[in-house]
């Protein structure tokens, strides 16, 4: 069984400050940590799971700057046999769809059975490469998927809806399959194995094999702005153990001690 | 200028809230441009959803036809292309939900619309397309200007449009459909989320934990927090993603709405995934070092420290103050 996983680097925005470059339509990046995407490394836990019981290769691509091949290179050292970094520098201005075009142009002249992407990335959180990039190789999808069951020619998936419901599916393959996180428990990479897949070669693909004339961008970022507060709170100010006591007055204040 | 479009959800045979939602959105856009609103039903057994519905459009395309009865997006793609083809309206909306996210980049994709998804806010300004949208875990908002094209295709996160009051005279059309469902891609049925022994929903103090715990060791200390204060343990996504939780104490909209007379956010810094299924409690407290986190805007007390500073005090505050 062969299978693609698309990858991506992002910084890691969840416990960090995010502050707006002078552009006003970027972050400032100097201090941020980039990793990979968190559902990307569910998608490639999920393929390397498979190729454990199925065989086959696992193929990582990624639409990234040169710092994308440390992250391919920790994807190869975690069971992928091959990786392909598609040269972001080449493209200017990208969004989700022209990622997905980019994706689309590499990927059909590769054969699998399976193409896997995170179901968001965290930077800018549109939830749409996966299934666009399905539509675009004209193969079926299925989106936030949390189970996968897969014989040679078709996979029952479960995808996870609201309020703790799943939704099962039979899918033909090939199919592509957007990895929702939980589905798995990602492995680290061992250090002999960091060490092995530091000698593998990346291929990497600029502008020569794309015909970015082509390439349409759905959008454009007119400004970034810190979200306006929907509410007023009250913070609580001074030492630890100073806010927690004023909260635990709080709570007797308001009765619910 | 043509129509806005939006699409009725629906699941299990009720019509979704997002359902709403985008009917009192697309009101706003149509009255904006000077045009009509047009939901899109598909469905089985469709005259409750019409009712439901009924003077929140000017009309109401029906496809009424089992294979609608249940969410595939496949088949959702076959007969919705065919009638974007026909009609062209300038927007159509679907909901950000599991259901949008699955169809809407395919469905735009194949009729060749510019798309965009999760957006807050969907405005047309001098003739431009512009949506609001949040990216970086919630921490910043984009406004984006959308390539210009006749149509367009934009899913609405929930929450920014209250459903609301509407006495629109209605013309319903029912369309016929011969759609049949790809035997690519087939609805097999739906799986009920497990009880667990707590139930979440039941409790009148929750403390929710996130990401900030850091170590599942830590939880311990969460736990007889808890205990003291009368409260149950729930979370955000990434504890159930790390197996520390089980599935039934996530609060969020893929897991539990609840509505606690008290919430303590702990370490959780607010994905709106998460505030969708706790803005409805009563007191909101967040603990969080990032005084810039998104949980901040929905709380009514805020701590911004350390949080493995602030939960041995406040507990043993709680202790004595009780």
């Amino acid at each position: 069984m062969d299978i693609i996983v698309c990858i991506k680097r992002v910084p890691q925005t969840a416990e960090a400050e995010v502050t707006i470059d002078s552009s006003g339509k970027d972050i400032e990046k100097d201090r941020l940590s980039f990793d990979i995407n968190e559902s990307d490394s569910y998608a490639l836990e999920e393929a390397v799971i498979l190729k454990e019981k199925f065989g086959g290769t696992i193929t990582v691509i990624s639409v990234g700057y040169q710092d994308t091949e440390d992250t391919l290179r920790i994807a190869l050292a975690k069971g992928a046999d091959n990786a392909i970094r598609v040269k972001a520098e080449d493209f200017e201005h990208i969004d989700g769809y022209k990622t997905s075009q980019i994706l689309k142009s590499v990927i059909e002249k590769e054969s699998y059975d399976l193409i896997f992407a995170g179901c968001i990335a965290t930077d800018d959180a549109y939830s749409q490469v996966g299934v666009t990039l399905a539509e675009l190789l004209n193969i079926p999808h299925a989106s936030l998927v949390i189970n996968i069951d897969t014989s040679e020619n078709r996979a029952d998936v479960n995808r996870e809806l609201e309020e703790g419901l799943m939704g099962h599916l039979d899918i033909s393959l090939p199919a592509l399959f957007t990895i929702q996180t939980g589905i798995n428990e990602p492995r680290y990479a061992s250090l002999i194995a960091i060490r092995r897949a530091a000698k593998k070669e990346i291929k990497v693909i600029g502008q020569e094999e794309i015909n970015k004339d082509n390439l349409l961008l759905n959008t454009e970022i007119e400004e970034l702005f810190i979200p306006p507060k929907t509410k007023e709170v009250e913070i609580l100010t001074g030492s630890p153990a100073e806010s927690a006591s004023k909260l635990a007055e709080i709570f007797k204040e308001k009765g619910l001690i | 200028m043509s129509d806005i479009f939006v699409l009725i959800e629906h699941r299990q045979g009720k019509i979704r809230d997002i359902s709403f939602e985008l009917l009192n959105c697309g009101r706003k856009l149509a009255e904006k441009t000077n045009s009509n609103l047009t939901a899109l039903l598909l469905g089985y057994n469709t005259e409750n959803f019409v009712e439901k519905i009924k003077s929140q459009a000017h009309r109401i395309l029906v496809i009424n036809s089992e294979v609608f009865k249940d969410f595939n997006s496949e088949s959702y793609q076959i007969a919705l292309s065919e009638i974007l083809k026909k009609e062209t309206p300038f927007i159509t909306l679907i909901g950000h939900t599991a259901c949008g996210m699955d169809l809407c980049p395919a469905l735009a994709t194949q009729m060749e619309f510019p798309f965009t998804t999760d957006c807050l806010d969907v405005d047309v300004v001098e003739n431009k397309v512009k949506v609001t949208r949040q990216m970086y875990d919630g921490k910043l908002n984009a406004k984006l200007i959308i390539r210009e094209n006749p149509s367009y295709l934009f899913t609405l996160r929930a929450g920014n449009f209250p459903s609301e009051e509407s006495s629109l005279k209605t013309e319903i059309i029912n369309i016929k459909s011969s759609v049949t469902e790809p035997d690519y891609r087939k609805f097999v049925e739906y799986i009920e989320a497990v009880a667990g022994d707590v139930d979440i929903t039941k409790s009148d103090i929750v403390i929710g934990i996130g990401r900030g715990i850091k170590e599942q060791e830590n939880l311990s200390m969460i736990e007889e927090f808890a205990d003291n204060i009368g409260g149950v343990v729930a979370c955000s996504r990434p504890i159930v993603d790390a197996d520390w939780l089980p599935k039934d104490r996530q609060v969020g909209s893929s897991g539990k709405t609840i509505k606690p007379k008290l919430y303590i956010a702990i370490g959780i810094s607010g994905a709106f995934q998460h505030i969708t299924g706790m803005k409805g409690a009563e007191t909101i407290i967040a603990i969080n070092k990032d005084p810039n986190a998104p949980i901040f805007n929905e709380a009514d007390y805020g701590i911004v420290d350390d949080l493995f500073k602030v939960v041995p005090v406040l507990k043993e505050k709680v202790m004595e103050l009780k």
